[in-house]
């Protein structure tokens, strides 16, 4: 390398520090008529809803609805890639203690409904016969399908019905509630576990000891595998986010959601 | 402004151009290195590649199922897309009439531009359901299904980088084999195959790197099972799946533990290139 190439090392820090500039420069927040949710896909239909609705009735105002899964919407919140973050399992000890800050507004519920093909014969399972299937996995008879580790919905699935036994890797993993339900609906020996919301004709739900999984059992505790749907902000909600949850928790925005198949809590 | 000073400006400009490059290599392997450091502290890199078990609530962080995964997909991949992809290359540079040659030779370049999602798209709803009727359990999320949709997709880049180093082979090389009373296809067989060896390894290595690497396809057709793929009517797990599926949701040890996945890809690579560097200079 000759003498003259030499200079031309110090442009490298000078380009290197103005591209930072434009980089950090680009990344400042957005206008204050716009709220990103993200996280939950149980809770993504509903939000959407919501969102659709809100934004009608207040002209200006956009919120933008994605899904991803509870933990990646906890943390999108927490890191501040979302406004607010949809969760539908409680908080972890490991986030509120790593995020103390987060602020849990419970806007709706939901139960976890256990799915098989309609052509299927099998209607009613016991608790423990749902945990064997789980953990024996994949074989002849059943085709498991998990969600990934992220999942609220799964959060709850292992609380509820497998309590400390673990599903077997041999499952199927899929990264969202549309996909299992897909999945479930397109595999006749398939048995997956979807949200409440999403239950529709193309896939069975069972019920678990004789009780089946609808709305009544789900808010009188018979149905065992039930959940809050929530909606995290970083400290209390202000603003807009304020107004947007507020909408949510009224009786309209409550009538949404009970005519999406969730569960109203007011 | 002089042409000197021109000259000596742009040469400056594409030297760091150069630099830079290099550097962002650099940068990256820095950045995975240092974000999958506690995962690899904690954890130990003996436990975390060959440890056969990844559940990350109970804090197992094992690759080994996904690295036999990534690598056995790219190895049945190649089983199928090389003998298709040379033969294909043959075609198109000794056998095909001008016409066929052409269309032939846009359709290959077509399908390199077809986005990987969309492969994995036709995959889950048009292969899964076949292989499922094929094995009689399951949904068609399997080893088989990844290996076939990595096959189509690694297929034109090894098709075209083999094609062209057939026809650089030089004519005399054709004509002498000819003259000798050699048989279209002896020609084929012992002469311009032989002597395109090196550009048809580089495009399988280039097949492999791409194969290696792929994610969105991977999580849509393998089923995302993390177990050792013994069966290929099974699903399993990728390297680069198991980074797509978790990422987003991933916190503290998890998340580092996903870099190491990363770095382990990374290291894989670098390695498969080794290879194809030492094969090619043998060959």
């Amino acid at each position: 390398m000759d003498r003259r190439m030499k200079g031309g090392l110090f442009l490298l820090p000078l380009i290197g520090l103005i591209l930072a500039a434009l980089v950090s420069g680009g990344c400042s927040s957005g206008p204050s008529s716009t709220i990103t949710e993200g996280g939950s896909t149980t809770v993504q239909p509903l939000a959407e809803k919501w969102a659709k609705a809100f934004e009608a009735k207040n002209p200006g105002a956009e919120v933008i609805v994605q899904g991803g899964g509870s933990s990646a919407g906890i943390k999108g919140c927490a890191e501040g890639t979302f406004d607010i973050g949809a969760a539908s399992r409680e908080l972890k000890s490991s986030e509120t203690s790593q995020w103390p800050d987060l602020v849990v507004t419970h806007v709706a519920a939901d139960g976890v409904a256990i799915v098989v093909h309609p052509s299927n014969n099998i209607a009613d399972l016991t608790l423990e016969e749902m945990r064997n299937i789980f953990a024996t996995g994949s074989n002849a008879t059943w085709t498991v399908i998990n969600r990934e580790e992220g999942s609220g919905t799964r959060e709850v699935f292992e609380k509820k019905v497998m309590a400390g036994t673990e599903v077997s890797p041999n499952a199927e993993f899929l990264p969202s509630n549309g996909a299992v339900k897909q999945k479930v609906a397109s595999t006749p020996n398939a048995i997956g576990y979807i949200s409440l919301g999403y239950v529709d004709s193309s896939v069975k739900a069972l019920s678990i000891d004789g009780v089946a999984c609808n709305k009544a059992n789900c808010l009188n505790g018979s149905y065992p595998v039930m959940r809050y749907l929530s909606f995290i902000t970083k400290g209390e909600p202000k603003g807009l986010i304020r107004e947007f949850i507020d909408f949510c928790l009224s009786a309209e925005g409550q009538r949404i959601a009970e005519e999406e198949g969730y569960i109203p809590i007011k | 402004m002089s042409r000197y000073f021109v000259d000596r400006l742009s040469r400056h400009i594409v030297f760091i151009f150069g630099v830079a490059a290099f550097l962002i290599l650099v940068f990256i392997a820095i950045f995975i290195l240092k974000e999958s450091l506690p995962a690899l502290r904690e954890v130990g890199i003996v436990d975390m590649l060959f440890g056969a078990k990844w559940y990350p609530s109970l804090e197992a962080f094992g690759i080994l199922t996904m690295l036999a995964g990534s690598i056995v997909t790219t190895l049945l991949a190649l089983v199928i897309a090389v003998p298709l992809a040379v033969g294909c290359a043959i075609f198109l540079a000794e056998v095909a009439p001008l016409r066929i040659r052409n269309i032939t030779r846009a359709a290959v370049e077509l399908l390199v531009g077809i986005p990987s999602v969309v492969y994995g798209l036709v995959g889950m709803i048009v292969l899964c359901p076949v292989i499922a009727d094929l094995s009689g359990t399951g949904s068609g999320s399997s080893v088989l299904a990844a290996a076939i949709v990595l096959a189509i997709m690694v297929l034109p880049t090894i098709t075209s980088i083999s094609e062209d180093s057939i026809r650089a082979v030089p004519a005399q090389y054709k004509e002498g084999a000819l003259a000798l009373g050699a048989t279209h296809w002896q020609v084929i067989h012992h002469v311009l195959l032989p002597a395109a060896r090196r550009g048809i390894i580089t495009a399988v290595i280039l097949g492999t790197g791409r194969a290696i690497g792929e994610t969105m396809a991977m999580v849509m057709v393998i089923g995302n099972s993390p177990i050792f793929p013994t069966n290929i009517f099974a699903p399993a797990r990728t390297l680069t799946g198991n980074i797509a599926v978790e990422i987003a949701a991933a916190t503290g040890m998890h998340e580092s533990a996903l870099f190491a996945t990363g770095l382990a890809l990374f290291i894989l690579v670098l390695f498969i290139n080794s290879i194809g560097l030492l094969v090619y200079r043998r060959a």
